[in-house]
């Protein structure tokens, strides 16, 4: 029987280091072989380029297609290659929440903690490997959308380029952005434990509450508004401010989504560390 | 070796696990024995640090295994085979686990091969019977090739093939030298393959002790006799101060004489005897006794009485501690 294999010989190779402990670098490789072994990544990434650059082109080609309406002062033409982003920030929180809630969906949790059983260690390590992802990803989608969409613009003297004034920082916010939000979605299931809860509560807070502001009176919108996560978040992919928008300032604004995902990582990882597994 | 000191779980308002005292010593089987909710899962579950004890500790080789250098090479555990991701592959799987404990990847292979897996590595696991599930699981638990593997109701579901072969392995690795904790509730089961029995109801332990002490306090000593004139044996075995029930096949079955007397009374009388031997109630009996009054809920059959009052109406078994 194969039984008898387990062998010595095989076991004084398999001795552990004398000193040291399974950590974050080993449990950092974990999560990144996690990550890429399954096809929803796959899916959910190339969907996040897919919709960005797709609605990017399609606001683009828009645009060009009134050029003359368009009035050249106040006219954005980042914001307006990288629109896609309003709803790329939709399905990278898809893949932010996935990261931890099919955890708990497929039992694996219970795997995950009994090889690693140190939860800070695995937490920070998922939300490590998932913010470089989201980022890479979101970058590779953000410069995309840009160009394709001012190659769309171009004809019509309305495009832009990279050394345009503010244009480089909004287009790597745009990947920053789409980052942040999927760290907001992660902080959301690692609360929730639950895919469907945590992707609702992420829209919810990221789209609906947005909208939902419109409905208040003008005065109050002024200074509601500008804290909302998306509308905050958003100023940092945008090269022009209109003067009379009550509106954080770029980074100011992504400061303001940066700390929504911080308070939801914060709060996951207490309930992460506290729960029954 | 696992310790476990007045470990308490509460869910709510109901006590999952009370008081549980036990050590599971190394080098043998030890049987976690007990009816559905009885709390087997949950300890094993406190074991891992996937709950949180209400009170009182475990540890493994002296620690609480959330503090262990590497977990994976002291303890292996196998709670639940469905407890992995079905869209990974049985490799990708394996792989991710070897990781956080630094185990090299060729460790992957060496398990895939021992479970008989390797065929199906590159496959996702969401296809896998509950058979193949169960290997996958228990690869997993040897990764770290530990001194302590932990497998909760291993056989549960199994084919009489796969029990065989979960049955087997056990034996196998606790030939090595390895400490096996395996819970159960089939006492027939452990019967088989466990050294020393943890047996609990309703949390509680009720007994701790090795699976031939087990049959012993466990079982009435009963002996069989065969004879052409059962009438009068059955009378002097009366006489002697014991008592005897009629079997099956004609035979008797006597209690409270050892079978030493019973085959002198019958020489002494002149009675033919045809067949002599020492009878036991199963160990599944034992266990049913000894667990009836702990069992969550009871299920009764059509027109029959309670399951655990009708066997102590047929024997009054010693008290285990």
């Amino acid at each position: 029987m194969a039984t008898t294999q387990i062998a010595p010989a095989a076991r004084e190779r398999l001795l552990p280091p004398e000193t040291g402990r399974a950590g974050f670098a080993d449990a950092l490789r974990s999560e990144f072989t996690k990550i890429k072994s399954t096809r929803s990544t796959y899916w959910t990434l190339l969907a996040l380029v897919v919709v960005c650059v797709g609605i990017g082109a399609l606001a683009s080609a828009g645009a060009a297609a009134h050029a003359n309406e368009v009035s050249k002062g106040t006219f954005d033409a980042t914001q307006q290659s990288l629109a896609g982003l309003y709803l790329g920030q939709l399905v990278i929180a898809v893949l932010g929440a996935l990261t931890i809630t099919s955890e708990y969906s497929t039992g694996m949790i219970r795997t995950t903690l009994s090889v690693q059983p140190r939860r800070g260690v695995v937490f920070a390590a998922k939300a490590v490997v998932f913010a470089m992802i989201s980022l890479v990803t979101g970058l590779i989608a953000s410069f995309a959308s840009f160009f394709v969409g001012q190659a769309l613009m171009s004809g019509h003297h309305l495009s832009v380029t990279l050394g345009d004034p503010n244009v480089l920082r909004a287009v790597i916010g745009g990947g920053l952005f789409l980052a942040a939000c999927g760290m907001l979605a992660y902080g959301l299931g690692a609360i929730l434990r639950h895919t469907a809860g945590a992707i609702t509560a992420a829209i919810g807070l990221l789209f609906v509450l947005s909208v939902l502001v419109g409905f208040l009176p003008g005065s109050w919108q002024d200074h509601v508004d500008k804290w909302m996560p998306m509308i905050a978040g958003s100023q940092v992919w945008t090269t022009q401010v209109p003067p009379d928008a009550h509106q954080f300032p770029a980074w100011g604004g992504f400061a303001v989504l940066a700390g929504y995902a911080a308070v939801a990582i914060i709060v996951g990882l207490v309930c992460f560390r506290t729960r029954d597994a | 070796m696992i310790e476990a000191r007045g470990l308490t779980k509460r869910f709510g308002d109901k006590l999952a696990v009370d008081q549980l005292t036990f050590t599971v010593e190394p080098g043998k089987i030890t049987g976690f024995l007990g009816p559905n909710g009885a709390g087997k899962t949950t300890t094993m579950r406190m074991i891992l640090g996937l709950d949180r004890p209400t009170r009182g500790s475990v540890t493994v080789h002296g620690k609480e295994f959330t503090k262990l250098a590497y977990p994976m090479h002291e303890m292996g555990a196998l709670l639940d085979a469905k407890a992995v991701h079905g869209g990974r592959s049985a490799y990708n799987h394996l792989l991710c686990l070897a990781e956080t404990n630094g185990i090299p990847r060729t460790r992957v292979g060496e398990v895939l091969e021992l479970v008989g897996l390797t065929e199906v590595a590159g496959k996702r696991s969401k296809g896998f019977s509950l058979g193949m599930g169960q290997r996958l699981g228990i690869a997993g638990a040897l990764l770290g090739d530990p001194g302590i593997l932990m497998f909760d109701e291993p056989v549960n579901g199994l084919d009489p093939e796969g029990i065989l072969w979960i049955r087997n392995l056990m034996k196998a690795l606790a030939g090595e030298g390895r400490t096996i904790f395996v819970s159960s509730h089939l006492m027939s089961e452990m019967e088989n393959t466990a050294d020393h029995l943890l047996v609990i109801g309703r949390g509680r332990l009720i007994a701790d002790c090795s699976v031939a002490e087990f049959i012993e306090r466990n079982s009435v000593q009963a002996v069989r006799v065969r004879t052409p004139k059962p009438e009068i044996l059955a009378g002097l075995i009366a006489e002697a101060g014991g008592s005897t029930v009629p079997g099956a096949a004609g035979a008797l079955v006597a209690q409270g004489l050892p079978v030493d007397q019973i085959g002198d009374l019958a020489f002494e009388n002149g009675i033919r005897l045809h067949e002599l031997a020492p009878a036991q109630a199963s160990l599944e009996e034992a266990f049913m006794e000894l667990t009836a009054d702990s069992v969550e809920f009871h299920a009764h059959a059509p027109g029959q009485r309670d399951a655990g009052a009708a066997s102590t109406d047929r024997m009054h078994p010693a008290g285990v501690a």
